[in-house]
């Protein structure tokens, strides 16, 4: 049997929480912080404006360019590279009075003077309260989110458990916000979409660590909150890895070959994977445990009969 | 016995996965070089079109793949793009402008296989390229159209029924109708109460004032709002019609948008021209009473107003109107007995009701038939909106010669004038006007470019997560492996199958992480049954727990991530709505083919057997 993680005796996860808990606050306390002062560098589905793709039939001198837009209709043009140097994004703010066709047009005769067989291939155009609806929502939607997620594990499991379930997917959440607001990447719905995704994977690895405390409970006659946690999460860990890397493995081959398009989608799962695989062990079970979740909390759900319920399911 | 299934079970599991499997075929295939023959108003694609069309593509050497009708129109496959260009000429050519011809491609699915309901996967605009809008309808518009209705209502009303009234306009307050006395207000206001019951009415009197205001109920302005974004959805979509775009897309979205997608069109200057033109047609009475140089300088009663005609020179209309175009069905341009042009209207019952009353009352009177342009005007309001000026012409005045039902002609234009005027009625007006608060155009060589790289990404991932599970659980491993092919052709089958999923960019990054995520049932379940194993179960115990334990992990995980997929489908628009799709059914397909599609297998292999050692 070949083994990635094993061990025969228990391991005290716990015992590194309290620095570990300290540590994590400290990560979402600076998260918030830059949120606050620096703020979102939010994507064009979300501030309104224009953007245009172009593609160059060579490397493109992006200071040469620049140089080109500084007509009326190009004003507070922003230039990138956008995956390879002949790609280059132009992103153009909504500017009054004046019509987004004009700005692509301008943007076009800049670059036709570099280039002339220049190939125009995105353009896209997002009104500002289309923008600012969007931001809402998407605001509104990690909420509910995080609502409906508490409601069902409170049902399912126990308030302590959900509680800590919903701490770790609201740090989850933060964390991965605080490092897309500290190094400025553009965030965009695409972005939006691999947060929620994070949520559900995160908690993906909190339900298994919580499946398994519940049981362990009930199975173990002896040992406190503490030990029944730490046997919980030492008894999961190898999947945790297996599972962990796997999907890691998929998000880095998206991240490197999925396209320019889908980069922001594969940055925010790649770090809300890491962030949501330790947040299960230190945000989660440990708050569950600090909230003082002990067997008697665990009796009266129904297991016995949800045994018998899955043998009717699938014997 | 222990681990032994049913034989219904093993059957049911091969059932899914084989009919999952046949319904993803069809993306094998690829796609046809096509040109799509649709009918514009007027006219009808009908068995002797296909005969004439294959006669004409015969008769310029074209070959033709495969001609077929299809929901009312006709798709011919040729060999290639060169032919296809070719064959769109000489079909458009010799089918005149009843019918619109486009370039299409069409699903190589083979016939036997389209018989069954196959078809593969639809492609969104950033896979295939084109242009997608978003547009919102000005309901402000809408409610001030009917404001105006109401006023007229409310005058002929008052007069039919001989009670008195000072005036009628709108304010701040809602409609006012003015009084004399107490007497007069008390009346109309029973009366008007019992004739619209979709009005609020309040007496506003102060004093020697007798006002009363009119106000709409709030279930009458959702109906209002209702029926211009219903209207102007069917508007729009005669439009694209027009444009001959192959499988557009025009869609509501919330209370007052709506969304249209072109793939395929590159040039949105002629698209934008199309959809944005918001122009109607209003029939109004002239008032001839009106002194000319008066009304020059803007001296007209307040029933009237002063329009510019088209020819030169200005026209004094009624405020009352008696039809808009909204109940034109169809408008050709025709000549009369002395060679005139004109153009033949028809309209729909309602409307051809209220003409007929209208001009029973007006023989001999002269109508005008009003053009109204809504026109970007290159500006924004501050809020980011698009600025629009309002065009206002006369196009025509007639004379009622006699009682007009639902069929007519507007005559008094030049040639060309009736040719765009009946193109216009054709089209359809818009209630109120729209503009474009959403733009996006995808090259189609980026969709391709995005296709490419997503197919890249999910190869990489799948190949190492399947040498990965290969070495880590050799035996169980090679049944987790194809439990995961399994749900790959699945999720395509189920996409294929539901005719509204479309596969966007994230949705092949939601299928390219079902393949990261879908091992995680397999993973606990093998996890399981290793640790049963370690604690000295026998083996067939050690399968039977390792499955049934994994069973409520597996479920309460996916089932909160099906929640937050839910969630994202409910919220997201376009592109993330088609990745909240793909990782719903990928997490369908993944708990079935990892806890009942393994369990066959393993059930098949060491199942109710003496077994002393797992390869696991």
């Amino acid at each position: 049997m070949l083994q990635i993680f094993s061990v025969n005796k228990t391991i005290n996860f716990l015992k590194h929480a309290m620095p570990i808990s300290i540590l994590s606050m400290v990560l979402v306390i600076a998260s918030l912080a830059s949120l606050g002062i620096k703020g979102i560098n939010w994507g064009l589905d979300f501030t309104g404006g224009t953007v245009v793709e172009l593609e160059f039939s060579k490397p493109v001198d992006l200071i040469e360019l620049r140089g080109q837009l500084n007509t009326e209709e190009s004003d507070g043009a922003v230039v990138q590279n956008f995956g390879s140097s002949r790609d280059v994004l132009i992103r153009l703010p909504v500017l009054e009075d004046l019509k987004s066709d004009d700005q692509v047009n301008a943007v076009m005769k800049g670059a036709q003077a570099i280039d002339s067989s220049v190939i125009q291939k995105r353009v896209e155009f997002v009104g500002p309260q289309v923008g600012k609806e969007l931001a809402e929502q998407g605001g509104l939607a990690v909420i509910v989110a995080l609502i409906c997620i508490l409601i069902y594990v409170s049902f399912r499991f126990e308030w302590r458990l959900a509680m800590g379930s919903v701490a770790a997917l609201a740090h989850d959440v933060i964390v991965t916000l605080g490092v897309f607001s500290i190094l400025q990447l553009e965030f965009d719905l695409t972005v939006l979409a691999g947060l929620l995704t994070v949520v559900g994977y995160s908690l993906n690895d909190t339900i298994v660590v919580y499946d398994r405390v519940r049981e362990n409970f009930l199975k173990m006659r002896k040992g406190g909150p503490v030990e029944v946690v730490n046997k919980s999460i030492t008894q999961t860990m190898s999947r945790t890895i297996i599972t962990t890397g796997t999907t890691l493995v998929v998000v880095i081959a998206l991240f490197l070959k999925g396209g320019t398009m889908i980069h922001g989608f594969a940055t925010a799962l790649l770090c809300g994977i890491f962030v949501g695989t330790y947040s299960s062990i230190y945000v989660a079970s440990f708050l569950a445990v600090k909230l003082g979740i002990c067997r008697e909390h665990m009796m009266p759900v129904e297991i016995e009969k949800e045994g018998a319920d899955q043998d009717a399911v699938m014997p | 016995m222990l681990n032994k299934y049913p034989m219904w079970k093993n059957i049911m599991v091969l059932l899914v996965i084989t009919i999952g499997a046949f319904y993803a075929i069809p993306n094998l295939f690829g796609e046809d070089h096509a040109v799509q023959v649709v009918a514009t108003r007027g006219a009808e694609v009908t068995t002797s079109t296909l005969t004439s069309v294959n006669g004409i593509l015969e008769s310029k050497g074209i070959a033709v793949k495969r001609a077929e009708l299809e929901d009312g129109q006709l798709i011919v496959r040729v060999q290639d793009a060169e032919q296809q260009l070719l064959a769109r000429e000489a079909i458009a050519e010799s089918l005149g402008d009843k019918y619109t011809v486009a370039l299409n491609l069409a699903p190589a699915t083979p016939e036997w296989l389209e018989a069954m309901g196959g078809s593969p996967m639809k492609l969104g605009l950033d896979l295939r390229g084109g242009v997608h809008f978003l547009m919102e309808v000005d309901m402000g518009e809408a409610i001030r159209k009917m404001e105006e209705a109401k006023i007229a209502d409310f005058r002929s009303q008052l007069r039919e029924e001989k009670i008195r009234y000072a005036g009628v306009r709108k304010t701040a307050k809602g409609l006012e109708i003015k009084f004399r006395d107490a007497d007069n207000l008390a009346k109309a206001e029973r009366y008007l109460k019992s004739l619209s019951n979709e009005m609020v009415f309040t007496d506003g009197s102060v004093g020697e004032n007798y006002a009363l205001y009119a106000s709409m109920s709030e279930d009458y302005l959702r109906q209002i709002k209702e029926e211009a974004l219903q209207q102007n959805i069917t508007t729009i979509r005669n439009r694209v019609n027009e444009l001959g775009v192959a499988e557009p897309v025009v869609q509501r979205q919330g209370s007052q948008r709506i969304i249209v997608q072109l793939p395929g069109v590159q040039d949105t200057a002629r698209a934008k021209e199309i959809l944005g033109a918001t122009a109607s047609i209003e029939f109004r009475m002239v008032d001839d009473k009106v002194d000319q140089a008066a009304a020059a300088n803007g001296r007209v009663p307040a029933s009237s107003e002063v329009f510019p005609r088209r020819s030169g020179g200005i026209a004094v209309l009624k405020k009352e109107v008696m039809l808009t175009g909204d109940h034109i069905t169809g408008a050709q341009p025709s000549f009369d007995e002395y060679s005139r042009p004109q153009v033949s209207i028809n309209l729909d019952a309602k409307g051809g009701n209220i003409f007929s009353n209208v001009t029973k009352d007006n023989i001999g009177n002269p109508m005008a038939t009003l053009f109204i342009e809504y026109k970007d005007s290159g500006q924004r309001n501050p809020d980011g909106t698009v600025k629009m000026t309002k065009i206002e012409e006369v196009i025509s005045v007639a004379t009622i010669q006699a009682r007009l039902g639902r069929n007519f002609v507007i005559n008094g234009l030049d040639h060309s004038e009736a040719q765009s005027l009946a193109l216009l009625l054709r089209a359809g007006a818009l209630i109120a006007p729209v503009t474009i608060v959403e733009e996006r155009t995808i090259g189609p060589s980026l969709g391709k470019e995005n296709i490419e790289n997503g197919k890249l990404a999910m190869i990489w991932g799948m190949v190492v997560v399947l040498i990965f599970m290969l070495v880590y659980y050799r035996a169980f491993g090679v049944i987790a492996n194809l439990a995961l092919t399994a749900n790959l052709v699945m999720v395509v089958g189920v996409m294929s199958m539901i005719p509204g999923a479309v596969l966007t960019l994230p949705g092949i990054a939601g299928m390219v992480l079902t393949v990261g995520m879908a091992v995680d049932g397999n993973v606990l379940i093998f996890e399981r049954i290793r640790e049963e194993l370690l604690a000295g179960r026998s083996v067939q115990q050690a399968i039977h727990e390792g499955y049934a334990n994994a069973f409520s992990t597996i479920a309460d995980a996916n089932i909160t991530t099906f929640m937050t997929a839910l969630i994202l489908f409910a919220v997201g628009t376009g592109a993330v709505k088609g990745f909240a799709v793909t990782l719903m059914i990928g997490i369908a397909t993944s708990m079935f083919t990892s806890i009942v599609g393994t369990r066959v297998i393993v059930n098949l292999m060491w199942g109710g057997k003496r077994v002393k050692k797992l390869s696991i």
